[in-house]
């Protein structure tokens, strides 16, 4: 005869029986091993010695722990011990409630003779036969209380049979709809506003098709309720007759509200106060009726077979009525429904004698969505990725719906205020100008920064920012960093192509072009690298643009900031005037308006190189300069004075004459870059990427069309500068060599070099995604990255052995982060979520990398 | 890289057999670097001058090093300029001369010549004033000529590069030893590893004409590279030789500036003290010292036996470091180790850890917070988020606030007017700017606050009353 022990998917299950009994047997045969704690292991872990009575303290300290950690990832766990006396069992029963998990009791009742006769076979345990007598009395004695203990499951097995015949079947928790991935259209509290359910529904596309009172969707979409389906509002019998026949129906899920639940348990007879309209409630039902008789307590029946919570589509969505904090989810104890029914309150009353909430949702940290209602509020609007969508219809507000995956909302006005709220909901002076986000958004916390971390993004998965890496982030940001909430991305670096074949070269066209044909780009776009600084622009059309996207209390128009998140003029004044420039061309441009948008982020090169590394060039750059040339100077001036009686010298004067030559190349090349600025129309800013606006990015466009949209821009200001490009095909030599003549020009004529990137702003190839842009810079730029003597063939030949692999790597993971951080941002995903992906590119730019790459 | 030295001591050509390297040759040594080369510029009867030239290997310089991060470390004027590389070519290449030998005419080693020495590239950040007071009490004199940065660009000014020739009369063996000490000092760089064998080099090369020197207090620790303890052996050993008492064993100093301005009052201990007292007045028995450093502070809270908990915060992990080596943690009786927590955080963003029920504050959270000379290095658009971190999230009953006060910057000669006292100061309040800024704080968070002058009150030469030069603030909170 089998027996079959039902257990929920997560569960502590406790096995209680003699030693001897048989337990280990049974759970190696139904459990995983890693399921299974088992004390005598634990105790041998601490100890040496599985029998060691005198290590039960620490062994069970060792498996209350690891217990913890797995409950609290959500894994079954069974443990493995005698378990026979209920204080053992009580610390279990705990760890079980700590993390919202049923308690399972496996009862191993083998009768006592067995016991010894097992034991006495172990010649590593030799127990005196009153040890086994006295626990099976415990355990005879305290079976019964088990259900009062708290295991809402308890399976006995009492012979050695029922052990062999056992079998394990795991249940899915109630709560878990995880397969069900809609779409759906949740709804908020109805409240018995059936007139304005209807309207919704039929704005949703839901028609009512039955059977009874159930509506449905062709287009196989399902609704989801969130309880509070009666009380204060005019049918509430209604309400629920829709929204039961339709869960009936299989095309709704609904979970339960407190009102609903205070309605059930007077139904049945409870006492409960009638007050919140439960009494309107109760008479209506009694109305009801007249035509469906016993509906009352079916309605009761329906509400009480309601599970706390959903976990949906794939666990990206939550559904409860008051919400549920992320250690919840998925979870199934009292504690849990009585938060997801009421929340969690603070034990303080406001001033209307209402419970002060405690505001779980400025904590959440969860991946999933979390929709909930319970308390009505204005607008819905998401914090932390949680959003409240009771918008008090009863109250005379309206019915919102959250359509997901659109996260759009949809809501029909209250045709009339059936209650008075106790705490008024629709004031207007009471709103605040802030976003709910924004208003817990000034301050990021350490916790979300520091340490090991993960940062998940939509290009390359997860990327690992080592802790010391974070460490020096920390100090950068909190040092030198602008405000974080104008730091919504961060550039990449970039690696240069691969070292030239061609002699006397160090890089060349022909390797970038290479990279990509091999990696199946078909087309790159090859631009004029401009030799200045790397700067991101934030534009807002106005004031008012920057405190609603930015920064609430500023009284600035945009931001200006280097690759490293630091403001990047010390002077205010330079950084209004570019700005005012950048702003009126995009009037003059029209962008404003094509893009449908009040702020724009532009990625830029801002010229000369001397308005930011003023002080490198100075430092580095001019120190080598005067260092080499005077140096060298002097040793010619003294060969030429030796040579003219010691012909040996003749041979060092002219080896130092070339050394000289290549000093002053040094100091021409950086030259080029430097120029006096004194007022802001001496600087030169050009943008190569339009990266977002208001609610997207520009990561899908080619480069053609930021090249082409940004020329625009520039052709309306003698400071802006475009981009020279061109297209070239991988396929065709000649448009390849027309590149690559124009690059040696480029560079002869003093240029930096060039920047190849895939036509396509995110490209990959077979092994996944490529670089998205390579530097190929001229001869003489390279002097001032190498050194002056770089091009002396025995400096080349040993400079040539150059690994690019983790430059390459840190741009690919730099590259996934800084596009993360501005698809969160324009999503309006919360300050730390964006900032987490610009720190982690701060922390990656610690990593040691060979800097003249 | 050139080093010539001339004398005109008939028969001149002697310098040749001096250095003992022949006058119409040129002769090529191999260095661990590249190579040097000697020769004559001129070997007459009247005037003789050797040339010491370096042909330093850029590409091999940068590989000694392993993981370089920034270019400075690739491309820099150590090829080109005189360093402590110049230094051990003069060992190498010169080795006898160095010691005072001549084997061939022992007599010239001993002999005072009147020699004349040019250094064609030699950095000095010190200028002209610094290659003075270290040449010239050696008996040298000095023709001196500072190197703009670049002719195309006269507004970026000096560089560090001089091209210095000195006369004396003296053995070559003095010339040689001074300038083999004296160059990296100039320099102020090593290009390599200092360690306890540098203090033996020193005393050796710096012999008794160290000891007297002045500037030997500069000479020491720079040479051996700003480590402390080595430079207190070479001066303790110095002192063995010279009878004169010691000047002042002052460490030295990132910021001249600050220490400079501040040092004569002693003002951090001033700070300090009023610090302890205001902890003290509110008997707090945890203090969290935000902005610790290198634990300066640190250290007196934990001299305090009432303090039970003392805990210091720093956005650097270096200066943790440093901190947690000054206070000699790992040597710490264990009672004595508990007392104390160093962690890494940052006034502008939130830490649980500090607050009430944190893991590093406990239960009831700390009595005091300390922001000691914190605040002026914060943006001033970001003080906002300080304020919450600070007054709202920890919410110590207790934080004392100490900050420069600006009236009183007048008061010191070395500090150009309108400087700040430090590089990194973001700002500087003067005494109603940080009252308003307490006043607002106060209001916000709930708290009471008093503010007070530390130091002793200056009246500027127009005869104002400049206030003290640092200004606190004692916030309590309010109930």
């Amino acid at each position: 005869m089998p027996i079959e022990l039902r257990i929920p998917e997560l569960a502590l299950v406790v096995l209680i029986g003699t030693s001897g009994a048989g337990k280990s047997t049974l759970a190696r045969r139904l459990f995983k091993p890693t399921e299974i704690l088992s004390s005598d292991t634990c105790r041998g872990w601490v100890s040496d010695n599985e029998n060691s009575l005198e290590a039960t303290g620490d062994a069970f300290d060792v498996l209350h722990f690891v217990a913890r950690r797995r409950l609290a990832r959500g894994l079954l766990t069974v443990i493995d011990a005698t378990n026979v006396y209920p204080d053992d069992r009580k610390a279990l029963v705990a760890i079980a409630r700590e993390f919202h998990c049923l308690p399972v009791a496996i009862v191993v009742d083998t009768e006592e003779k067995l016991c010894q006769q097992r034991n006495e076979q172990r010649p590593d345990r030799q127990f005196p036969a009153h040890v086994i007598r006295k626990q099976r009395m415990g355990l005879r004695r305290g079976i019964r209380g088990l259900q009062r203990e708290g295991f809402r499951h308890v399976f006995e097995l009492c012979t050695p049979e029922d052990c062999d015949n056992a079998t394990l079947v795991r249940e899915p928790l109630w709560n878990n709809l995880k397969h069900e991935c809609g779409p759906f259209d949740i709804i908020g509290d109805v409240h018995g506003c059936y007139d304005e359910l209807v309207e919704l529904l039929t704005a949703l596309g839901y028609t009512h098709t039955g059977p009874a009172g159930a509506w449905s969707n062709s287009a196989g979409r399902k609704l989801v309720f969130l309880g509070d389906l009666v009380d204060r509002g005019p049918k509430s019998p209604e309400v629920v007759r829709l929204v039961m026949d339709s869960v009936n129906a299989g095309v709704a899920f609904c979970v339960p509200g407190n009102h609903d639940n205070k309605f059930m348990r007077a139904v049945r007879g409870k006492k409960v106060q009638i007050t919140h309209g439960l009494a309107e409630s109760l008479d209506q039902f009694a109305k009801y009726e007249e035509h469906y008789r016993g509906f009352s307590r079916v309605a009761a029946e329906f509400i009480d077979d309601l599970v706390s919570h959903y976990v949906l589509d794939g666990g990206r969505l939550v559904v409860a009525h008051a919400g549920l904090k992320q250690e919840m989810h998925g979870r199934g104890s009292g504690a849990v429904r009585e938060f997801a029914m009421y929340g969690e309150t603070t034990g303080e009353t406001d001033e209307f004698g209402l419970p002060v909430r405690f505001n779980w949702a400025a904590e959440y940290r969860g991946r999933a969505a979390v929709v909930y209602g319970h308390t009505p509020v204005p607008e819905p609007e998401w914090l932390n990725n949680t959003v409240c969508i009771d918008t008090g219809c009863v109250f005379g507000g309206a019915l919102t719906a959250l359509r997901w995956p659109e996260r759009e909302f949809v809501g029909v006005a209250a045709r009339a205020t059936y209650a008075e709220p106790r705490r008024p909901f629709l004031q207007e002076a009471d709103r605040a100008p802030l976003s709910l986000q924004q208003q817990h958004d000034d301050l990021l916390d350490l916790a979300d920064c520091i340490g090991k971390r993960q940062v998940e993004t939509r290009l390359q998965r997860s990327v690992t920012i080592r802790p010391e890496n974070a460490a020096a982030a920390l100090e950068v940001m909190s040092r030198f960093a602008i405000d974080p909430r104008w730091m919504i991305h961060l550039p990449p670096t970039m690696s240069p192509c691969e070292t030239s074949r061609l002699t006397g070269l160090l890089e060349h066209p022909l390797e970038a072009f290479e990279y990509y044909r091999s990696n199946g780009v078909g087309r790159v776009v090859c631009q004029e690298k401009h030799m200045g600084s790397r700067t991101l622009a934030v534009v807002c059309r106005d004031a008012d643009a920057a405190r609603r996207r930015f920064e609430p209390s500023t009284v600035s128009t945009g931001c200006i900031y280097t690759r490293t998140g630091r403001p990047f003029f010390t002077d205010g004044a330079f950084e209004v005037a570019l700005l005012d420039m950048l702003r009126e061309a995009t009037t003059r441009a029209g962008l404003w308006e094509e893009l449908s948008t009040d702020w724009l982020l532009l990625d830029c090169e801002l010229m000369p190189w001397s308005a930011k590394a003023q002080e490198l060039i100075r430092r580095q750059y001019a120190a080598v300069g005067v260092g080499s040339t005077t140096g060298l100077t002097a040793s010619v001036e003294a060969l030429r004075a030796a040579a003219t009686h010691l012909p040996a010298a003749e041979a060092a004067l002219k080896q130092t004459q070339v050394r000289l030559d290549l000093a002053q190349l040094y100091v021409a090349a950086y030259r080029r870059y430097c120029w006096d600025v004194v007022s802001p129309t001496d600087l030169r800013l050009a943008p190569f990427h339009l990266l977002a606006s208001e609610g997207r990015t520009y990561f899908d466009r080619d480069h053609l069309w930021h090249m082409q949209t940004l020329a625009r821009l520039a052709s309306h200001n003698p400071t802006l500068r475009s981009t020279a490009h061109r297209l070239v095909d991988l396929s065709d030599s000649a448009s390849e060599q027309a590149a690559i003549d124009w690059w040696t020009d480029l560079t002869a004529a003093g240029g930096e070099g060039m920047v190849v990137k895939p036509l396509d702003f995110v490209a990959r190839g077979r092994r996944g995604l490529l670089q998205p842009a390579i530097k190929v810079r001229g001869a003489e730029y390279l002097r001032i990255i190498y050194g002056p003597e770089y091009s002396l063939p025995e400096n080349l030949d040993r400079l040539r052995q150059r690994g690019l692999g983790a430059k390459r790597s840190l741009a690919l993971r730099e590259f996934a982060l800084g596009i993360e951080a501005l698809e969160r941002f324009v999503r309006g995903e919360p300050l730390r979520r964006v900032h987490e992906c610009v720190f982690a590119v701060l922390a990656l730019e610690s990593e040691p990398v060979d800097p003249r790459l | 890289m050139l080093l010539t030295i001339s004398t005109d001591r008939r028969p001149a050509t002697d310098l040749g057999y001096l250095l003992h390297k022949h006058p119409a040759k040129l002769q090529s040594f191999p260095l661990a670097f590249g190579s040097a080369e000697v020769f004559y510029l001129t070997a007459t009867d009247e005037r003789c001058t050797a040339a010491l030239m370096l042909n330093i290997d850029p590409v091999a310089l940068v590989r000694r090093q392993a993981g370089a991060v920034s270019i400075e470390q690739y491309v820099n004027d150590r090829p080109y300029v005189a360093s402590s590389l110049l230094s051990v070519a003069i060992a190498q290449v010169f080795g006898s001369a160095l010691g005072g030998r001549c084997a061939g005419r022992p007599e010239l080693a001993t002999e005072r010549l009147p020699l004349q020495a040019t250094i064609a590239a030699l950095p000095c950040r010190g200028g002209d004033e610094l290659l003075r007071r270290l040449f010239e009490p050696l008996g040298y004199e000095l023709w001196i000529e500072r190197r703009g940065l670049d002719a195309a660009f006269p507004q970026w000014g000096h560089s560090d590069l001089h091209t210095v020739t000195l006369r004396a009369h003296c053995t070559l063996s003095t010339l040689l030893n001074h300038l083999y000490v004296l160059i990296p000092v100039l320099d102020n760089e090593k290009h390599y590893w200092v360690g306890d064998e540098e203090v033996d080099k020193l005393l050796r090369h710096g012999g008794e004409w160290l000891a007297r020197h002045p500037e030997r207090e500069l000479i020491a620790t720079r040479y051996l590279k700003y480590q402390r303890s080595l430079a207190k052996t070479a001066l303790s050993q110095l002192r063995e030789q010279d009878d004169e008492a010691a000047g002042p064993e002052d460490e030295p100093s990132d910021d001249p500036r600050e220490e400079a301005g501040e040092r004569k009052l002693s003002l951090h201990e001033q700070r300090h003290g009023f610090v302890l007292a205001a902890l003290e007045a509110r008997s707090a028995r945890s203090v969290v010292d935000l902005g610790c450093g290198e634990g300066r502070l640190l250290k007196s809270l934990m001299k305090q036996t009432k303090i039970a908990r003392v805990i210091g915060v720093d956005v650097s992990s270096r200066a943790l470091e440093i901190a947690e080596s000054n206070l000699k943690l790992d040597r710490l009786p264990p009672k004595q180790r508990e007392r104390i927590r160093l962690v890494q955080g940052s006034l502008l963003y939130r830490d649980r850890r500090l607050e009430r029920g944190g893991d590093i504050a406990g239960e009831t959270g700390v009595d005091a917070a300390v922001l000691c000379e914190v605040i002026e290095h914060v943006e001033p658009s970001r003080l906002a988020a300080v304020e919450r971190v600070v007054f709202e999230c920890i919410a110590a009953p207790l934080v004392v606030v100490t900050t420069p006060n600006r009236e009183y910057n007048v008061m010191w000669e070395s500090l150009p007017a309108g400087a700040a006292r430090h590089r990194d100061h973001r700002f500087e309040w003067t005494r109603a700017e940080f009252a308003d800024w307490c006043g607002r704080v106060a209001q916000r968070f709930g708290y009471e606050f008093e503010t007070r002058g530390v130091g002793e009150a200056g009246v500027s030469a127009t005869g104002h009353e400049v206030g003290c030069p640092t200004q606190a603030g004692v916030f309590r909170r309010a109930h």
